[in-house]
């Protein structure tokens, strides 16, 4: 792999290339999407209406952005395990995001994503991923590759 | 993963869809997970159970697979949106009850027990020290690793119900000894003072995480060790402590420990953690709910005695003290005493009933149902955090 500038250093041209980062795989499938990153553990339960598919837990510092057909950054799940029903219902109400990355998952996040059929991949490290980047979740590869979206450095 | 050529045989579906799919979800989380095998487990307790959590959609996936898939080993239920005789009586609408009752028939059809409580170790279905389980209600999970010393994972409602299915459950995590060791030591020194449990798992739960605490300077009873464990695995992911000379493992989670993270909790930070549990003044309240987790036969007689002697409060607020039908059953006198202040509930809560349809300020002394009822998308309460003694204050005098 080649070696890439720290995050948040612009002068970088090299930065501007697709950032390849290897996970591990959670639950098939590949998709992509507009990262939106959440800054806390999130529970399903409580923090996601699948209504309407927005962010009700401030704090995630994402408070009432939808995450339909986003790419969910999130670092790891907790709270209720009924989150694995959360995640099938976002899914079926089409208000689901299209693909999870996680630095570590959790059996619940894992459990909704697979029922659900949602790519994930987890082993990331999410510090990498900006809101508003452009995301490709290859969950059949394990890999995540991350394009600099315009809101970036 | 190392599958046996019964289990070959189920996943490729030599024993029905209704086998398949839950062996192919435990599989699938084995080899995220990195299990050797499959282990049996004892039983299985299944969450997502009230329309509130699972909706439309969980309603469906329900009776799809109800159609398909029976459980195979002793299987208990979490608690539902409603007490199932007294729902009118809650406030909850008939539309909700009709979903509610499709979902409990759903689960029956697959043959698990209608037991609707998140406490089932305290009405007969106790694990043994060493049982390997599939419990899915978080604060269940951590009680029966915790205080009994059995084995379990947080399974997800789905993946407890697939385990439910086959008998057995992927071997990894908290089914492993190394992963039940000490990770971080807590030593709270409360100043002699009474311990608010509740404070305490909330600040815990949300400092350290998903890690193994081993507490010092405690000693809870099983009923505080309820209250500790519920809090710590709602405001964070955890669902196995030790506490020092009182739990079953707690000697050997130190073992082998070295340089473990240490975090000191004084009074102060206690009293912190409950001012900011509380978000709404104590004087309009719509609901003071006591019961999560469900109430034991020991903590309802209590509420009794507090009250005996006293009167409702003309214009208080409405009081529901949730337990389990068990624990009902066999508490007839206090029950009577409580119910001339408000309802003894069974089969449900105030965080999987409609609550925000019914209330929109609720007092409680629980600190895992103070995480959830302030969550917009769930609960959208306001929320007192009080002792028991302090709550019945507000319904009487």
């Amino acid at each position: 792999m080649r070696a890439l500038p720290p995050d948040g250093d612009s002068i970088a041209a090299p930065a501007r290339g697709p950032l390849r980062l290897p996970g591990r795989t959670i639950s098939r499938g590949v998709a992509t999407g507009e990262a939106l990153v959440l800054e806390a553990p999130l529970s399903f339960l409580g923090g996601i209406d699948p209504a309407t598919g927005r962010v009700k837990d401030r704090a995630t510092g994402a408070f009432n952005k939808t995450v339909r057909g986003r790419v969910l950054v999130f670092p790891t799940g907790k709270g209720s395990t009924v989150g694995s029903y959360v995640i099938y219902q976002l899914k079926v109400n089409g208000k689901g995001p299209v693909a999870i990355v996680n630095e570590t998952t959790e059996t619940i996040v894992a459990t909704g994503a697979i029922l659900a059929k949602i790519p994930l991949v987890d082993r990331i490290d999410i510090g990498r991923i900006r809101t508003g980047d452009r995301v490709t979740v290859d969950g059949d590869a394990g890999e995540v590759v991350v394009v600099r979206g315009k809101g970036g450095d | 993963m190392h599958l046996s050529k019964e289990e070959e045989a189920i996943l490729v579906g030599e024993a029905g869809e209704g086998r398949r799919w839950a062996m192919e979800l435990l599989v699938a989380l084995g080899d995220i997970f990195g299990a050797e095998d499959l282990v049996p487990i004892r039983s299985a307790q299944l969450a997502g159970v009230s329309y509130k959590t699972i909706g439309e959609a969980g309603l469906r996936w329900l009776q799809d697979v109800s159609r398909i898939s029976v459980v195979s080993v002793p299987s208990m239920l979490n608690p539902t949106g409603m007490d199932s005789h007294r729902w009118e009586e809650m406030g909850v609408d008939r539309a909700f009850a009709q979903k509610q009752r499709s979902i409990l028939r759903a689960y029956n059809r697959m043959g698990v027990e209608l037991t609707c409580t998140c406490t089932p170790y305290l009405i007969g279905h106790l694990p043994a020290f060493g049982d390997h389980l599939a419990w899915s209600e978080s604060s269940a999970v951590c009680y029966a690793n915790s205080v009994l010393g059995a084995r379990t994972n947080r399974e997800g409602g789905p993946s407890a119900l697939a385990a439910a299915i086959i008998g057995k459950t992927a071997r990894y995590g908290l089914h492993l000894d190394e992963n039940r060791k000490a990770t971080a030591v807590v030593e709270v020194d409360a100043g002699g003072k009474h311990v608010d449990w509740g404070s305490l798992g909330v600040l815990v739960g949300k400092e350290l995480g998903t890690s193994v605490p081993y507490f010092k300077g405690i000693a809870p009873m099983p009923d505080d060790m309820k209250a500790l464990g519920a809090a710590m695995a709602a405001s964070g992911a955890i669902a196995l402590y030790h506490v020092e000379d009182v739990t079953p493992e707690a000697q050997a989670a130190l073992e082998g420990a070295t340089h473990l993270q240490t975090i000191h909790i004084d009074q102060t930070a206690l009293s912190e953690v409950r001012e900011g549990l509380t978000g709404a003044i104590p004087d309009r309240v719509d609901l003071v709910a006591l019961g999560c987790p469900h109430l034991s036969l020991e903590e309802v007689e209590d509420i009794a005695s507090r009250l005996r002697g006293k009167d409702p409060r003309p214009d208080g607020p409405q009081l529901w003290v949730c337990t389990s039908r068990e624990v009902k059953k066999r508490a007839k006198e206090a029950v009577k005493e409580i119910e001339r202040f408000g309802k003894v509930l069974t089969d449900t809560c105030m965080v999987v009933a409609p609550v925000e349809r019914i209330a929109t300020t609720t007092a409680t002394n629980s600190g895992k149902a103070a995480c959830y009822l302030p969550m917009q998308a769930f609960c959208s309460q306001r929320v007192v955090y009080g002792s028991t003694a302090e709550l019945l204050d507000l319904v009487a005098e």
